[in-house]
Protein backbone atom coordinates (compact mmCIF):
# COMPACT_ATOMS: atom_id res chain seq x y z
CA UNK A 1 0.00 0.00 0.00
CA UNK A 2 2.96 2.36 0.54
CA UNK A 3 3.75 1.49 -3.07
CA UNK A 4 0.11 2.61 -4.29
CA UNK A 5 0.48 5.50 -2.21
CA UNK A 6 3.67 6.60 -4.24
CA UNK A 7 2.23 5.97 -6.94
CA UNK A 8 -1.08 8.18 -6.93
CA UNK A 9 2.00 11.00 -5.63
CA UNK A 10 3.76 10.27 -8.81
CA UNK A 11 0.54 10.35 -10.61
CA UNK A 12 -0.58 13.77 -9.00
CA UNK A 13 3.01 15.81 -8.37
CA UNK A 14 4.60 14.51 -12.38
CA UNK A 15 1.33 13.51 -14.11
CA UNK A 16 -0.78 16.54 -12.85
CA UNK A 17 -3.90 14.26 -12.22
CA UNK A 18 -5.75 16.12 -9.90
CA UNK A 19 -2.90 16.98 -7.48
CA UNK A 20 -4.84 19.06 -5.62
CA UNK A 21 -6.57 15.50 -3.99
CA UNK A 22 -4.37 12.74 -5.19
CA UNK A 23 -1.13 14.10 -3.34
CA UNK A 24 -2.97 14.44 0.21
CA UNK A 25 -4.52 10.95 -0.56
CA UNK A 26 -1.57 9.49 -1.63
CA UNK A 27 0.36 10.87 1.24
CA UNK A 28 -2.58 9.37 3.71
CA UNK A 29 -2.21 6.25 2.36
CA UNK A 30 1.38 6.16 2.95
CA UNK A 31 0.71 7.03 6.67
CA UNK A 32 -1.53 5.01 7.80
CA UNK A 33 -0.13 1.68 6.50
CA UNK A 34 3.21 2.94 8.58
CA UNK A 35 3.70 -0.51 11.14
CA UNK A 36 2.89 0.47 14.48
CA UNK A 37 1.97 4.04 13.75
CA UNK A 38 -1.66 3.86 14.08
CA UNK A 39 -2.95 6.65 12.57
CA UNK A 40 -6.44 5.44 12.35
CA UNK A 41 -5.90 3.62 15.69
CA UNK A 42 -8.64 4.60 18.51
CA UNK A 43 -5.71 7.90 19.11
CA UNK A 44 -4.57 8.33 15.65
CA UNK A 45 -4.62 11.68 14.59
CA UNK A 46 -6.10 10.95 11.51
CA UNK A 47 -9.05 8.93 12.64
CA UNK A 48 -10.31 12.32 14.37
CA UNK A 49 -10.18 13.63 10.96
CA UNK A 50 -12.34 10.95 9.66
CA UNK A 51 -14.62 11.20 12.36
CA UNK A 52 -14.74 14.74 12.60
CA UNK A 53 -15.46 15.30 8.80
CA UNK A 54 -16.02 12.05 7.10
CA UNK A 55 -18.37 10.39 8.71
CA UNK A 56 -20.43 13.24 9.89
CA UNK A 57 -20.27 13.97 6.00
CA UNK A 58 -19.22 17.87 6.96
CA UNK A 59 -16.12 17.79 4.60
CA UNK A 60 -18.02 17.18 1.36
CA UNK A 61 -20.53 19.60 2.16
CA UNK A 62 -18.35 22.51 2.79
CA UNK A 63 -16.69 21.51 -0.52
CA UNK A 64 -19.42 22.16 -1.64
CA UNK A 65 -19.84 25.69 -0.47
CA UNK A 66 -16.54 26.36 -2.41
CA UNK A 67 -17.45 25.22 -6.01
CA UNK A 68 -21.05 27.03 -5.52
CA UNK A 69 -19.16 30.10 -4.59
CA UNK A 70 -16.80 29.16 -7.93
CA UNK A 71 -19.48 28.52 -10.59
CA UNK A 72 -20.87 30.88 -13.13
CA UNK A 73 -24.06 29.75 -13.49
CA UNK A 74 -24.87 32.86 -16.44
CA UNK A 75 -24.06 30.14 -19.36
CA UNK A 76 -27.39 28.09 -18.07
CA UNK A 77 -29.20 31.17 -17.26
CA UNK A 78 -29.21 32.39 -20.66
CA UNK A 79 -30.07 29.04 -22.54
CA UNK A 80 -32.23 26.88 -19.76
CA UNK A 81 -33.17 23.97 -22.36
CA UNK A 82 -29.91 22.71 -22.31
CA UNK A 83 -30.17 21.92 -18.75
CA UNK A 84 -32.00 18.64 -20.26
CA UNK A 85 -28.47 17.39 -21.16
CA UNK A 86 -27.28 17.76 -17.45
CA UNK A 87 -29.93 15.44 -16.60
CA UNK A 88 -29.03 12.88 -19.85
CA UNK A 89 -25.26 12.98 -18.26
CA UNK A 90 -26.14 11.40 -15.08
CA UNK A 91 -28.25 8.53 -16.62
CA UNK A 92 -24.76 6.31 -16.74
CA UNK A 93 -24.91 6.68 -12.80
CA UNK A 94 -27.83 4.24 -12.85
CA UNK A 95 -27.35 1.95 -15.35
CA UNK A 96 -23.82 1.60 -13.91
CA UNK A 97 -25.93 0.57 -10.55
CA UNK A 98 -27.68 -2.16 -12.80
CA UNK A 99 -24.27 -3.38 -13.54
CA UNK A 100 -22.54 -3.37 -10.27
CA UNK A 101 -25.45 -5.54 -9.01
CA UNK A 102 -25.37 -7.93 -11.42
CA UNK A 103 -21.55 -8.09 -10.34
CA UNK A 104 -22.62 -9.19 -7.07
CA UNK A 105 -22.05 -6.05 -5.21
CA UNK A 106 -24.32 -5.30 -1.81
CA UNK A 107 -27.10 -2.95 -2.74
CA UNK A 108 -25.69 0.33 -1.36
CA UNK A 109 -22.11 -0.80 -2.02
CA UNK A 110 -23.57 -0.44 -5.83
CA UNK A 111 -25.09 2.71 -4.74
CA UNK A 112 -21.78 4.45 -3.80
CA UNK A 113 -20.14 2.56 -7.43
CA UNK A 114 -22.83 3.96 -9.42
CA UNK A 115 -22.25 7.25 -8.43
CA UNK A 116 -18.73 7.62 -9.54
CA UNK A 117 -20.40 8.17 -12.84
CA UNK A 118 -22.22 11.53 -11.19
CA UNK A 119 -18.37 12.62 -12.17
CA UNK A 120 -18.15 15.18 -9.25
CA UNK A 121 -16.02 14.40 -6.65
CA UNK A 122 -17.40 15.82 -3.72
CA UNK A 123 -21.37 14.18 -4.52
CA UNK A 124 -19.37 10.54 -4.82
CA UNK A 125 -17.68 11.22 -0.97
CA UNK A 126 -20.88 12.32 0.41
CA UNK A 127 -22.44 9.10 -1.18
CA UNK A 128 -19.99 6.66 -0.20
CA UNK A 129 -19.25 8.15 3.03
CA UNK A 130 -22.65 7.81 3.78
CA UNK A 131 -23.67 4.06 2.63
CA UNK A 132 -20.73 2.21 1.92
CA UNK A 133 -17.75 4.01 3.87
CA UNK A 134 -15.80 0.40 4.02
CA UNK A 135 -15.48 1.78 -0.13
CA UNK A 136 -14.52 5.39 0.23
CA UNK A 137 -10.83 5.19 -0.69
CA UNK A 138 -11.59 3.28 -4.15
CA UNK A 139 -14.75 5.35 -5.01
CA UNK A 140 -12.45 8.96 -4.19
CA UNK A 141 -9.50 7.62 -6.27
CA UNK A 142 -11.82 6.53 -9.17
CA UNK A 143 -14.02 9.21 -9.09
CA UNK A 144 -10.99 11.74 -8.85
CA UNK A 145 -8.54 10.01 -11.63
CA UNK A 146 -11.50 9.44 -14.59
CA UNK A 147 -12.39 12.95 -14.10
CA UNK A 148 -9.17 14.05 -14.71
CA UNK A 149 -8.77 11.74 -17.71
CA UNK A 150 -11.92 13.18 -19.29
CA UNK A 151 -9.84 14.52 -21.93
CA UNK A 152 -8.35 10.86 -22.75
CA UNK A 153 -12.06 8.80 -21.99
CA UNK A 154 -14.34 11.14 -23.73
CA UNK A 155 -13.41 12.02 -27.74
CA UNK A 156 -13.16 8.55 -28.85
CA UNK A 157 -16.58 7.88 -27.55
CA UNK A 158 -17.94 10.86 -29.70
CA UNK A 159 -16.48 9.98 -32.48
CA UNK A 160 -18.29 6.52 -32.09
CA UNK A 161 -21.83 7.81 -31.50
CA UNK A 162 -21.32 10.57 -34.04
CA UNK A 163 -21.09 11.05 -38.14
CA UNK A 164 -19.13 13.35 -39.37
CA UNK A 165 -21.83 15.34 -40.74
CA UNK A 166 -23.13 15.61 -36.92
CA UNK A 167 -19.84 16.97 -35.72
CA UNK A 168 -19.48 19.47 -38.30
CA UNK A 169 -22.56 21.56 -37.17
CA UNK A 170 -22.21 24.89 -36.68
CA UNK A 171 -24.28 26.12 -33.73
CA UNK A 172 -22.45 29.41 -34.47
CA UNK A 173 -21.73 31.82 -31.84
CA UNK A 174 -23.44 31.94 -28.50
CA UNK A 175 -25.30 35.10 -28.43
CA UNK A 176 -24.64 37.03 -24.99
CA UNK A 177 -28.37 37.23 -23.27
CA UNK A 178 -27.55 39.48 -20.29
CA UNK A 179 -29.41 38.08 -17.53
CA UNK A 180 -30.29 40.91 -14.44
CA UNK A 181 -28.47 40.51 -11.18
CA UNK A 182 -31.64 40.04 -9.26
CA UNK A 183 -32.40 36.78 -11.56
CA UNK A 184 -29.22 35.23 -10.61
CA UNK A 185 -29.83 36.33 -7.45
CA UNK A 186 -32.93 34.35 -6.83
CA UNK A 187 -31.88 31.50 -8.58
CA UNK A 188 -29.89 29.82 -6.33
CA UNK A 189 -32.36 30.81 -3.55
CA UNK A 190 -35.92 29.31 -5.68
CA UNK A 191 -33.29 26.17 -7.04
CA UNK A 192 -32.80 24.96 -3.13
CA UNK A 193 -36.11 25.55 -2.55
CA UNK A 194 -38.03 23.82 -5.65
CA UNK A 195 -35.33 21.06 -5.47
CA UNK A 196 -35.13 20.24 -1.92
CA UNK A 197 -38.99 20.09 -1.26
CA UNK A 198 -39.17 17.66 -4.96
CA UNK A 199 -35.97 15.81 -3.48
CA UNK A 200 -35.45 16.38 0.34
CA UNK A 201 -32.68 14.23 1.02
CA UNK A 202 -30.87 15.78 -1.05
CA UNK A 203 -31.16 19.25 0.40
CA UNK A 204 -27.65 19.16 2.28
CA UNK A 205 -26.13 18.39 -1.07
CA UNK A 206 -27.96 21.22 -2.94
CA UNK A 207 -28.13 23.62 -0.17
CA UNK A 208 -24.30 23.75 0.26
CA UNK A 209 -23.67 24.37 -3.67
CA UNK A 210 -26.43 26.65 -4.09
CA UNK A 211 -25.27 28.82 -0.65
CA UNK A 212 -21.76 29.27 -2.32
CA UNK A 213 -23.84 30.65 -5.40
CA UNK A 214 -25.76 32.84 -3.76
CA UNK A 215 -22.41 34.47 -1.66
CA UNK A 216 -20.38 34.20 -5.51
CA UNK A 217 -24.01 36.54 -7.20
CA UNK A 218 -25.07 38.80 -3.66
CA UNK A 219 -22.30 40.37 -4.59
CA UNK A 220 -22.27 42.06 -0.97
CA UNK A 221 -20.39 39.10 1.16
CA UNK A 222 -17.01 39.25 -0.94
CA UNK A 223 -15.21 38.32 2.19
CA UNK A 224 -17.66 34.98 2.67
CA UNK A 225 -17.32 34.60 -1.01
CA UNK A 226 -13.44 34.76 -0.98
CA UNK A 227 -13.16 32.44 2.13
CA UNK A 228 -15.71 29.58 0.64
CA UNK A 229 -13.60 29.19 -2.46
CA UNK A 230 -10.33 29.86 -0.81
CA UNK A 231 -9.61 29.03 2.46
CA UNK A 232 -12.47 26.65 3.44
CA UNK A 233 -11.89 24.45 0.37
CA UNK A 234 -8.45 24.44 0.27
CA UNK A 235 -8.07 23.50 3.95
CA UNK A 236 -11.05 20.79 3.62
CA UNK A 237 -9.85 19.64 0.75
CA UNK A 238 -5.86 18.86 2.35
CA UNK A 239 -7.96 17.24 5.66
CA UNK A 240 -10.31 15.28 3.10
CA UNK A 241 -7.73 13.90 0.66
CA UNK A 242 -6.16 12.86 3.99
CA UNK A 243 -8.71 11.10 5.40
CA UNK A 244 -9.79 9.50 2.02
CA UNK A 245 -5.76 7.98 1.89
CA UNK A 246 -6.57 7.09 5.68
CA UNK A 247 -9.23 4.72 4.48
CA UNK A 248 -6.83 2.69 2.52
CA UNK A 249 -5.67 0.16 4.73
CA UNK A 250 -4.04 -2.99 3.02
CA UNK A 251 -6.72 -5.22 4.11
CA UNK A 252 -9.35 -3.07 3.07
CA UNK A 253 -7.84 -2.16 0.45
CA UNK A 254 -5.76 -4.78 -1.59
CA UNK A 255 -8.90 -7.25 -3.13
CA UNK A 256 -10.70 -7.87 -6.17
CA UNK A 257 -13.55 -5.91 -5.48
CA UNK A 258 -10.78 -2.94 -5.70
CA UNK A 259 -10.56 -3.42 -9.11
CA UNK A 260 -14.10 -3.90 -9.59
CA UNK A 261 -14.67 -0.39 -8.48
CA UNK A 262 -11.82 1.04 -10.78
CA UNK A 263 -13.31 -0.66 -13.73
CA UNK A 264 -17.25 0.46 -13.14
CA UNK A 265 -15.87 3.97 -12.67
CA UNK A 266 -14.85 3.99 -15.96
CA UNK A 267 -17.82 2.41 -17.46
CA UNK A 268 -20.13 4.87 -15.46
CA UNK A 269 -18.38 7.66 -17.03
CA UNK A 270 -18.04 6.42 -20.42
CA UNK A 271 -21.94 5.61 -20.31
CA UNK A 272 -22.79 9.32 -19.12
CA UNK A 273 -20.62 10.54 -21.90
CA UNK A 274 -22.67 7.73 -24.42
CA UNK A 275 -26.24 9.01 -23.36
CA UNK A 276 -25.40 12.16 -23.01
CA UNK A 277 -24.01 12.19 -26.87
CA UNK A 278 -27.23 9.93 -28.06
CA UNK A 279 -29.82 12.84 -26.30
CA UNK A 280 -28.33 15.47 -27.98
CA UNK A 281 -28.50 13.55 -31.21
CA UNK A 282 -32.33 13.09 -29.97
CA UNK A 283 -32.14 17.19 -29.75
CA UNK A 284 -30.64 17.79 -33.06
CA UNK A 285 -33.09 15.64 -34.96
CA UNK A 286 -36.06 18.03 -32.52
CA UNK A 287 -34.53 21.24 -33.47
CA UNK A 288 -33.90 19.97 -37.36
CA UNK A 289 -30.48 19.77 -36.89
CA UNK A 290 -29.54 23.13 -35.51
CA UNK A 291 -27.54 21.17 -32.31
CA UNK A 292 -24.34 19.92 -32.68
CA UNK A 293 -24.59 16.31 -31.04
CA UNK A 294 -21.24 16.25 -29.47
CA UNK A 295 -22.41 18.67 -26.66
CA UNK A 296 -24.58 16.50 -25.48
CA UNK A 297 -20.98 14.78 -23.98
CA UNK A 298 -20.60 18.01 -21.65
CA UNK A 299 -23.34 16.80 -19.81
CA UNK A 300 -21.31 16.07 -17.04
CA UNK A 301 -20.15 17.82 -14.03
CA UNK A 302 -16.42 18.00 -14.86
CA UNK A 303 -16.31 21.71 -15.40
CA UNK A 304 -15.53 23.40 -17.39
CA UNK A 305 -12.93 20.46 -18.81
CA UNK A 306 -15.55 18.50 -20.23
CA UNK A 307 -16.85 21.78 -22.35
CA UNK A 308 -13.40 22.26 -23.77
CA UNK A 309 -12.93 18.78 -24.91
CA UNK A 310 -16.26 19.35 -26.78
CA UNK A 311 -14.46 22.64 -27.88
CA UNK A 312 -11.48 21.19 -29.34
CA UNK A 313 -13.28 18.11 -30.65
CA UNK A 314 -15.78 20.13 -32.96
CA UNK A 315 -12.92 22.35 -34.14
CA UNK A 316 -11.22 19.78 -35.49
CA UNK A 317 -13.63 18.66 -37.82
CA UNK A 318 -14.92 22.11 -38.53
CA UNK A 319 -12.78 24.94 -38.11
CA UNK A 320 -16.05 27.50 -38.37
CA UNK A 321 -17.98 25.60 -35.34
CA UNK A 322 -17.62 27.37 -32.38
CA UNK A 323 -18.71 24.86 -29.20
CA UNK A 324 -17.83 26.33 -26.12
CA UNK A 325 -20.53 28.25 -24.94
CA UNK A 326 -23.06 26.01 -26.33
CA UNK A 327 -21.24 22.88 -24.35
CA UNK A 328 -20.33 25.19 -21.05
CA UNK A 329 -24.55 25.89 -20.84
CA UNK A 330 -24.29 22.01 -20.81
CA UNK A 331 -21.22 21.71 -18.57
CA UNK A 332 -23.54 24.11 -16.11
CA UNK A 333 -26.38 21.68 -16.71
CA UNK A 334 -24.16 18.97 -15.48
CA UNK A 335 -22.95 20.28 -12.62
CA UNK A 336 -26.93 20.65 -11.17
CA UNK A 337 -27.56 17.39 -12.70
CA UNK A 338 -24.98 15.55 -10.75
CA UNK A 339 -26.21 16.74 -6.86
CA UNK A 340 -29.80 16.27 -8.47
CA UNK A 341 -29.48 13.05 -9.57
CA UNK A 342 -27.82 12.14 -5.90
CA UNK A 343 -30.86 14.33 -4.08
CA UNK A 344 -32.95 11.75 -6.34
CA UNK A 345 -31.04 8.87 -5.85
CA UNK A 346 -31.27 9.37 -1.41
CA UNK A 347 -35.13 10.53 -1.37
CA UNK A 348 -36.07 7.43 -3.43
CA UNK A 349 -33.78 5.03 -1.21
CA UNK A 350 -35.61 6.73 1.66
CA UNK A 351 -38.64 6.07 -0.31
CA UNK A 352 -38.07 2.40 -0.72
CA UNK A 353 -37.00 2.39 3.18
CA UNK A 354 -33.65 1.20 2.28
CA UNK A 355 -32.38 4.15 4.55
CA UNK A 356 -33.27 5.80 7.28
CA UNK A 357 -35.36 9.08 7.55
CA UNK B 1 -36.56 -6.83 -1.97
CA UNK B 2 -34.51 -8.41 -4.14
CA UNK B 3 -31.62 -6.96 -5.70
CA UNK B 4 -33.05 -6.39 -9.38
CA UNK B 5 -36.29 -5.15 -8.23
CA UNK B 6 -34.45 -2.21 -6.17
CA UNK B 7 -32.10 -1.91 -8.99
CA UNK B 8 -34.94 -1.84 -11.55
CA UNK B 9 -36.93 0.61 -8.92
CA UNK B 10 -34.08 2.77 -8.39
CA UNK B 11 -32.58 3.04 -12.22
CA UNK B 12 -36.15 4.04 -13.37
CA UNK B 13 -37.29 6.66 -10.60
CA UNK B 14 -33.90 7.63 -10.74
CA UNK B 15 -33.72 8.75 -14.46
CA UNK B 16 -37.22 9.63 -14.74
CA UNK B 17 -37.23 11.90 -11.68
CA UNK B 18 -33.47 13.77 -12.50
CA UNK B 19 -34.89 14.55 -15.27
CA UNK B 20 -38.68 15.63 -14.71
CA UNK B 21 -36.68 17.75 -11.79
CA UNK B 22 -34.40 19.38 -14.24
CA UNK B 23 -36.99 20.17 -16.50
CA UNK B 24 -39.21 21.92 -13.69
CA UNK B 25 -35.87 23.96 -13.11
CA UNK B 26 -35.39 24.84 -16.68
CA UNK B 27 -39.09 26.20 -16.47
CA UNK B 28 -37.94 28.36 -13.33
CA UNK B 29 -35.21 29.73 -14.93
CA UNK B 30 -37.67 30.76 -17.51
CA UNK B 31 -40.07 32.28 -15.57
CA UNK B 32 -37.29 34.09 -13.41
CA UNK B 33 -36.05 35.91 -16.60
CA UNK B 34 -40.08 36.78 -17.52
CA UNK B 35 -39.96 38.24 -13.63
CA UNK B 36 -37.01 39.68 -13.56
CA UNK B 37 -36.01 40.84 -17.43
CA UNK B 38 -32.94 42.15 -17.42
CA UNK B 39 -32.92 46.42 -17.22
CA UNK B 40 -30.53 48.21 -20.00
CA UNK B 41 -29.77 50.44 -16.74
CA UNK B 42 -28.26 48.20 -15.03
CA UNK B 43 -25.27 48.08 -17.61
CA UNK B 44 -25.66 52.06 -17.73
CA UNK B 45 -25.34 51.86 -13.80
CA UNK B 46 -22.41 49.26 -13.67
CA UNK B 47 -20.85 51.57 -16.27
CA UNK B 48 -21.63 55.13 -13.86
Amino acid sequence: MILIGSLLLYLGIKKGYEPLLLVPIGFGAILVNIPLAEMMGKDGFLRFFYDTGVLTEVFPLLIFIGIGAMTDFQPLLENPKIILLGAAGQFGIFLTLLLALALGFEKLDAVAVAVIGACDGPTAIYVSSKFAPHMLGAVSVAAYSYMSLVPLIQPPIMRVLTTEKERQIVMGVAKRQPISKTTKIVFPIAVTIFASILAPKGAPLIGTVMLGNLLRESGCVDRLKSASENEITNMVTLLLGLCIGATMEADKFLKAQTLLVLALGFVAISLDTAVGILFGKVMCVLTGGKINPLIGAAGISAFPMSARVVQAEGQKYNKKSYLLMHAMSANAGGQIGSVIAAAVMLSVLQGMGIVGG
Amino acid sequence: MDSWTFGWTLALIGMTGTMLVLWILSLLILLLKKIFPYQPEESAAKKG
